[in-house]
């Protein structure tokens, strides 16, 4: 299992558009942002706080909506139509575990981004660091886990890698959007806050567990939930080829 | 002795029966053909034999393991070439049998097999960079990695150009040679014809006939035919009388004798008896491709 989890990973580490995406972006994207002297500037808008400091949670959801629902379930598909996992169920080895082994890549990845963008905004911008670290952990990992349950559900049900690439596009597009990259959440109706907080992978549990105090059980089991419940629903309808 | 048993295996998709009653037995250490047109079952036939895929009926022995019941056991002994299964482009090709090597209990040292399928020298490359022929030869190399008892490769030399094609034969039969059991799924006659130690006809989910490649042609075709212009006068009676001859023409000075068995030696027997030596002697025989069309009336090369 060591072995496909490393050899997967030197694959995510040879594709130069994945890593910048998936690890520099959220970072690069936080120094230009901060760079515009109006965004770091605090605004009673934000109860006095600055427009980087709310926008921190959503680069996050950038993370690891681009792993979870963009990598996973492509590589997944396309793994499935050039026979690569065909191939797997020739061996003693179960292909499922490349699946786990995708998984494990992501976390990996979504660590370090996180781990970066958390050294940049103390190191640059002074923004605090999670004010409650287990909570935000806790958001990270279900946010993560629930973001790949969808991910490998449209990879079950899209007939294609390229079906698989479009459908996932939808869900990632409504992940950004309630998760307030397109336009900043203060700017969103009260409503689609509301839906943001629970559609994974919960902007609202990470800026509560970054900014605030804890991060709310009801968002982190509502995760949980939706993690359970499509990883359990792609497991079982999931083709091999 | 049989290694792999398969008796009255039926596989259905839907309501199209795409493997209808076929049985045969494969002996350890022979290459064992599974001949048939485009569609005919070889694949879905193999594919039950590697475990990929359950049967509606009959029973598979690879073994003496089920391929279904018995999983792991069976994957541990049979390598599997399949058709059109890829790698990740990035992965490079030292990797990928590093990683295959791991799958098994005790596996073959990989870096021994890519010298004998002549990639050593490729063991840092990415497999998108690789050739047709290379891919062939890594997939053979994922095929036998494990050490297994019988190697199962389908549609092998599909897609190569023709050196890489005989590069591919003389592989096959250096795996063999090695002691391990080969089934080779192919529409091609002239790889039936020249790999094969036995092969099974199959034609639309059946088996239409089982044996040597040289006893389908001598069952199944017209026969031989001797040509020769005799240096000296020949009575055709001479070669009549033989029970191996059918038939004897002459066309001018050109005689041709036409009959079954061992055909040339008699006729050459008799010529030599009678010290007449034979100018410009052919021998035309029939050939795997008519003893196809013989079989399932219709012609396999398209």
């Amino acid at each position: 299992m060591n072995k496909i989890i490393r050899i997967e990973w030197k694959l995510f580490l040879r594709e130069p558009a994945m890593v910048g995406f998936a690890i520099l972006f959220p970072t690069v994207l936080l120094l230009v942002l901060g760079a515009v002297p109006a965004l770091r500037t605090p605004d009673p808008q934000f109860g006095g706080a600055r427009f980087i400091d709310s926008y921190v949670s959503t680069l996050v959801v950038i993370t690891l909506a681009f792993l979870g629902l963009n990598k996973l379930p492509g590589t997944v598909a396309t793994y499935r139509e050039k026979g690569v996992l065909r191939r797997f169920s020739t061996t003693p080895v179960h292909p499922a575990r490349l699946l786990v082994a995708q998984i494990v890549v992501n976390l990996v990845a979504g660590v370090l981004s996180v781990v970066l963008l958390l050294v940049v905004c103390k190191a640059v911008f002074d923004i605090d660091l999670p004010h409650a670290p287990l909570g935000f952990v806790a958001a990270f990992v279900l946010g993560l886990l629930s973001l790949s349950a969808l991910g490998l559900l449209v990879a079950a049900w899209a007939p294609n890698a390229r079906a698989a690439g479009g459908w996932a596009t939808v869900v990632f597009m409504l992940v950004m959007f309630f998760g307030g990259a397109y336009l900043p959440r203060f700017l969103l109706p009260a409503p689609l806050v509301r839906i943001g907080e629970y559609l994974p992978p919960g902007v609202g549990a990470l800026q509560d567990a970054w900014l605030g105090t804890a991060p709310s059980p009801v968002h982190l089991a509502v995760m949980a939930l939706i993690a359970l419940a499509a990883g359990t629903v792609a497991a079982k309808s999931f083709r091999w080829e | 002795m049989a290694i792999i048993e398969v008796t009255d295996l039926v596989k259905r998709y839907g309501r199209t029966v795409a493997v209808d009653g076929v049985s045969f037995t494969v002996d350890e250490g022979e290459i064992f053909g599974v001949l048939g047109p485009n569609g005919a079952g070889k694949t879905t036939t193999v594919e039950c034999v590697e475990g990929l895929r359950s049967p509606d009926g009959g029973t598979i022995r690879v073994a003496g393991f089920d391929p279904r019941a018995d999983r792991a056991r069976v994957r541990e002994v049979l390598g599997a070439q399949l058709q059109q299964s890829e790698l990740p482009d990035r992965i490079r090709v030292g990797e990928a049998l590093d990683l295959y090597a791991s799958f098994y209990p005790d596996p073959a040292d990989w870096r021994d097999l890519l010298d004998v399928l002549g990639l050593g020298k490729h063991v840092r490359a990415e497999y998108r960079t690789l050739s047709g022929g290379q891919k062939q030869r890594v997939s053979i190399a994922l095929a036998l990695v494990g050490k297994p008892r019988i190697a199962v490769l389908d549609e092998l030399t599909t897609g190569l150009d023709p050196q890489a094609r005989r590069d591919t034969w003389s592989l096959v039969e250096q795996v063999r040679d090695s002691g391990v059991t080969v089934v080779l799924v192919t529409h091609f006659m002239e790889e039936a014809e020249r790999l094969c130690d036995r092969l099974a006809v199959i034609d639309a989910g059946r088996v239409v006939a089982i044996d040597t490649p040289a006893g389908l042609v001598e069952k199944n075709s017209a026969g031989q035919r001797v040509r020769f212009r005799p240096t000296s006068e020949l009575d055709p009676e001479l070669l009549r009388v033989l029970p191996e001859v059918t038939g004897v023409e002459r066309h001018g000075p050109q005689f041709v004798v036409s009959g079954t068995g061992n055909l040339l030696h008699a006729v050459t027997s008799v010529l030599a008896r009678n010290q007449i030596t034979a100018a410009e002697l052919r021998v035309e025989q029939g050939d795997l491709d008519d003893a196809f069309l013989h079989l399932t009336g219709k012609a396999l090369s398209e």
